[in-house]
This record gives structure tokens, sequence and C-alpha cells, in this order.
């Protein structure tokens, strides 16, 4: 299934209660239905101070030693105190994904691809700001594209519990909305992708 | 059996059920609660013992009756709930009687915190409680290997009428990863020959931790020894990875091992030839196997997440033969694969 090599360290960071948790392991219940070694571990360190919630996701397509990395190669930034933290963190030429809705702060390391993505205002048109992990994750993997968004709808229908059922629709448009906003400002995406 | 994502906590929970437990008694402490609160739901729901206890005191001497009647029982806790079992823990393994037990290791002394720590490693390799013996210790390093040392735990136990403890760090014990779950164990409802069943019928059946006489207690001091001895022959484990044409070797367990894994890769990157002995069982330690790689590396660099307790019994196994360095975070710092890389390249820098 997984023949591509590769390695990512992602951490999605922002507030408790802008569905963090669940998010990453959305990926990482897709990651592993797709065939690639993952870890998935909680804001288990230091970082858990100053109101932050975040959880580091490895996806690779060898074992993974490390869980975690003191340079992720991307990061989903859902809110300003987790700009403030991460950014300086992401390695050089790795992905900065941000919430444009609640972040306006701007980098200034030309070494890192940006995407800002109004991902609160995006999920209250689809129907519901809790869907703003979803707008974020569809925009990444659209940058990004370790995974197609096919598997992640997949690892929804699979692995969403069934009280949370009724939210499995509105997901799916929120991951694609996101994917949408990201493929109109940058057209060149649209044919080099196969969502 | 397909692969699960599962949490390191609830794997081991569901390990130990699959396995055949039959009574669980504990105290809820982060960060190892999501095991005792996997087991609060699926011990009722399949009629077996869940048992929520005033404090790990309780739990411990509860888990001492439990098993004094030859049933597959465990308790499991964090570093201060560990200390509190100590007295219970040191009367389990003199009564020679098999219990496994849990420590989800977090930050300390003291209270500590939460955040992942190996600083129980003297505790529980060395005695877990007073007296004069060791208990196995197994210390997984990934979901896959919490879930086959649970299962190994109880026939390890079971086997040698022995204490057997496994030790994880806290990041284990949180961490999410894929891991294949064993198929459903029957209940062993047979009874050893020394379990406490009540003696109508036949003769008393008594389960002691107390010799008065010396020459009583030393005997039994001497059938443990003798045991150990026959433990250690038989049970230790360890990984290696990449040892065979190694300059340096990195030694470290449980999450310290796993990252210490990442940093042989980088150091091989840059062409540096390292590699890694990562020790599954605590006790016995492989320190056989460290005697030898000492004679063919130019030093090894001990990884821990504490201030240096493993580091004490490489330098024993290596006995002189290489130099020892070492590397450890403590306060419930997770150690990173760069710093590793750093320290292996000081130590390459001073030990030419």
């Amino acid at each position: 299934m997984a023949s591509d090599q590769i390695h990512k360290a992602i951490v999605f960071a922002g507030f408790g209660g802008q569905g963090i948790m669940f998010i990453g392991q959305l990926l990482a219940y897709a990651a592993m239905d797709h065939g690639y070694h993952v870890t998935w571990i909680p804001s288990y360190g230091p970082e858990m101070r100053g109101g932050t919630a975040n959880c580091f996701v490895v996806v690779s397509s060898d074992p993974i030693g490390a869980p975690v990395a003191a340079y992720p190669d991307v990061a989903l930034i859902f809110n300003r105190p987790s700009f403030d933290k991460f950014e300086p963190l992401v390695r050089d030429g790795g992905l900065l994904v941000v919430n444009s809705s609640l972040v306006e702060q701007q980098t200034a390391r030309e070494a890192l691809d940006v995407v800002r993505v109004p991902a609160t205002k995006i999920a209250s048109a689809v129907g519901s700001e809790r869907l703003t992990n979803a707008v974020l994750l569809g925009a990444m993997l659209t940058v990004e594209p370790i995974l197609p968004i096919t598997a992640i709808n997949a690892a929804l229908q699979a692995h969403m519990p069934a009280h949370r059922r009724d939210a499995l629709a509105a997901n799916i448009d929120a991951l694609e909305r996101g994917s949408q906003h990201v493929r109109k400002q940058n057209p060149e995406l649209l044919n080099s992708l196969s969502i | 059996m397909t692969k699960q994502l599962l949490k390191g906590n609830v794997a081991i929970a569901e390990a130990a059920v699959r396995a055949g437990l039959e009574a669980y008694f504990g105290y809820p402490i982060t960060p190892q609660t999501e095991l005792l609160e996997h087991l609060s739901a699926r011990m009722p729901e399949l009629g077996r013992v869940f048992l929520q206890a005033e404090s790990e005191v309780a739990a411990i001497n509860m888990l001492y009756g439990a098993l004094s009647t030859g049933a597959r029982a465990m308790t499991s806790s964090s570093s201060p709930g560990f200390s509190l079992m100590q007295e219970g823990l040191s009367y389990i393994a003199a009564s020679d009687i098999p219990g496994v037990v849990v420590d989800v290791m977090r930050g300390g002394p003291g209270l500590g915190n939460i955040l992942p720590s190996q600083g129980d490693y003297f505790q529980v390799t060395r005695s877990a409680g007073h007296g004069d013996y060791r208990p196995i210790v197994l210390a997984p390093a990934s979901v896959q290997e919490a879930i086959d040392f649970t299962v190994l735990a109880f026939d390890l136990a079971e086997q040698y009428r022995h204490l057997v403890i496994i030790a994880l760090d806290g990041l284990i014990g949180q961490m999410m990863e894929p891991a294949e779950l064993p198929p459903m164990r029957d209940i062993n409802t047979h009874r050893p020959d020394w379990a406490l069943t009540g003696a109508e019928g036949r003769p008393k059946r008594m389960i002691s931790s107390l010799y008065l006489q010396a020459e009583a207690q030393e005997a039994v001091n001497r059938r443990t020894q003798a045991r150990l001895k026959i433990i250690s022959e038989n049970e230790t484990r360890w990984i290696e990875y990449m040892t065979d044409d190694a300059d340096y070797l990195l030694v470290g367990y449980g999450s310290a091992g796993r990252i210490a894994y990442s940093a042989v890769q980088s150091a091989r990157r840059d062409g540096l030839k390292v590699g890694l002995l990562r020790p599954q069982t605590l006790w016995p330690f492989p320190s056989e196997r460290l005697h030898e790689l000492a004679g063919q590396v130019r030093g090894c660099l001990v990884v821990e997440m504490n201030a240096g307790q493993m580091l004490d019994d490489v330098r024993l196994a290596v006995n002189g033969r290489v130099a020892v360095d070492f590397f450890g975070r403590m306060g419930g710092i997770v150690p990173m694969p760069d710093e590793i890389l750093g320290a292996i390249q000081q130590m390459q820098h001073e030990r030419i």
C-alpha cells in the first residue's frame, strides 16, 4: 500500500477545544490504514504551559524511533500562542499552515512554505467553528500530499465513534473546503494533484 | 488480527484482559490512569474483578491476597503511587507468588510532575521494596512491546513464581501506535499446589514472608538467589541495531531507547558508525553482551530520562574496557535525537 518513502513530523497546535487531539488522531488512523508507520502523542511536555494544546504525529514509511521532533516538518497553527511557540521551530524548508481567522501574525522566515487559511471562517460557513480542524487538515494535505484526502474521508468512516457520526458529512465537506481554498490560491497545485 | 491504533496504557490493560486477568486492584494516577479506566469498564463487562482501592497501599495488599489464591491478578500505578506499594511488593516477592505490577514512570522525586521519566530505574531494578532480591523488570519501547510484555509478564511470573514489573515511561503510556492485540485466552481455572483455596479435605497450606529463625530465612534467601540465577541465564532480553561495525555504542531503554534509534540513523547519515543496544529486560540486565560489545567499540554513550541510573549497570558490565559517557534529560523533558547526536559527536571528538 504505502510505497512512497516519507518521514514527516507534524505538530497540531491550538487551544483546548479546537479538536487538536482528534484531528491528529484522524491523520494517524488514515496513515495506519494506508500502511504507514505512525505515532501520535498528546501535548506531553513543558509545552503544556501557556494555554495551548498540541499533539505530535509522525508518519513514516519506516519504523519510527523518536515520536517527537525538536524541529517538526509541518505545523498546523490554530491560534496565536501556538504561532509564537512553533513558528520558530519548524525546520527550514518546512510547512506552516496557519488559521488566518485567528492569527494575523506573518512569519519573517523566508525558508518556510506558508499557507494561510481563514479556517474558522470557512468552518462556520460549512456549519460549525468546530470544523476548523478539518479545514486546516484538508489545506495541509493539499500542499503536502502525504495522504490523499480520500484516505482521511475513509478513516472518518471507519473510526469515527457512533455518537459523532452525524458530523461525518460536515467533516468531509470541511476537509474539501480547506483543500479548495488552497487550490484556488495556488492554481499550479490543481494539475499536480489527484484529489 | 489486524492492527489497531492504541494508546500504551489502554494496550497494556486490554492485553492483560486477553492474557486471562481475573482481578485488578488500583488507584488512579497520571500518566497511568487510562489503564485503570479501561479495566474499570472491561473487567465488570466480563464478570471479572475490578476494584478501585482507597489507596495504593490497599491496592497492593489486595493484590497480595488475590495472588495467594493462584489467580492472575495485577495492579498498576505511577512513580509516587508505586512508592506507596513498596512494602507490599517486598511481601509478594518474599512469598514466592507470581505477581505483575505496572509502573508508568513520571517526573520526580516527590510528587514531581506528570511528564515522562525513567527516574524509577534504581527502585525497580535493585529490589522493589526492602530486602534482598530483584524483580524481573520489562521495559517496553513501543505500544506493541507493551502488549507483548504484558502477556510475557504473566507467563514469566507463573513460570518462576516471581514478581514481574513492567516499567515504562509516561511517553509510552500516553502514545498511540498501530499494534496488534493477542487473541483472548481463557481464564486458567487450574489452581497451583501452593494456592490458598480452602483446606477442606487436604493438609493446610501457608503463604508467609516471616522467618524468625536466621537459618530458615537464609534458606529462603538462598532459594531466591538460585531462582534469580536461573532467570538471569534464561530471560535476559535486548535488541541490537547496527552494532556489527559500530565504533560507538548507544545504550538506552524505553522511550530513550527508541529516540536513540533515531540518533543512530542520523549519525549513520553523517558517516558516524554508531550502534544501539536497547535492553528489554532491565533485570536481568544484558551485562555479558555489553561486555562483549565494549571490546569492539571506542566508547559507549548511555541515554536515559534521568540523571544516570542504568549508567551504573552499564559501567559494571563494561568494567573499564572502554569509556562510558552519559546523556540524560530530567524533569519530564524528552531527549531529542539531535541532542543525542550532539553528545555522540562530542564523545567522538574527546575520545579519538
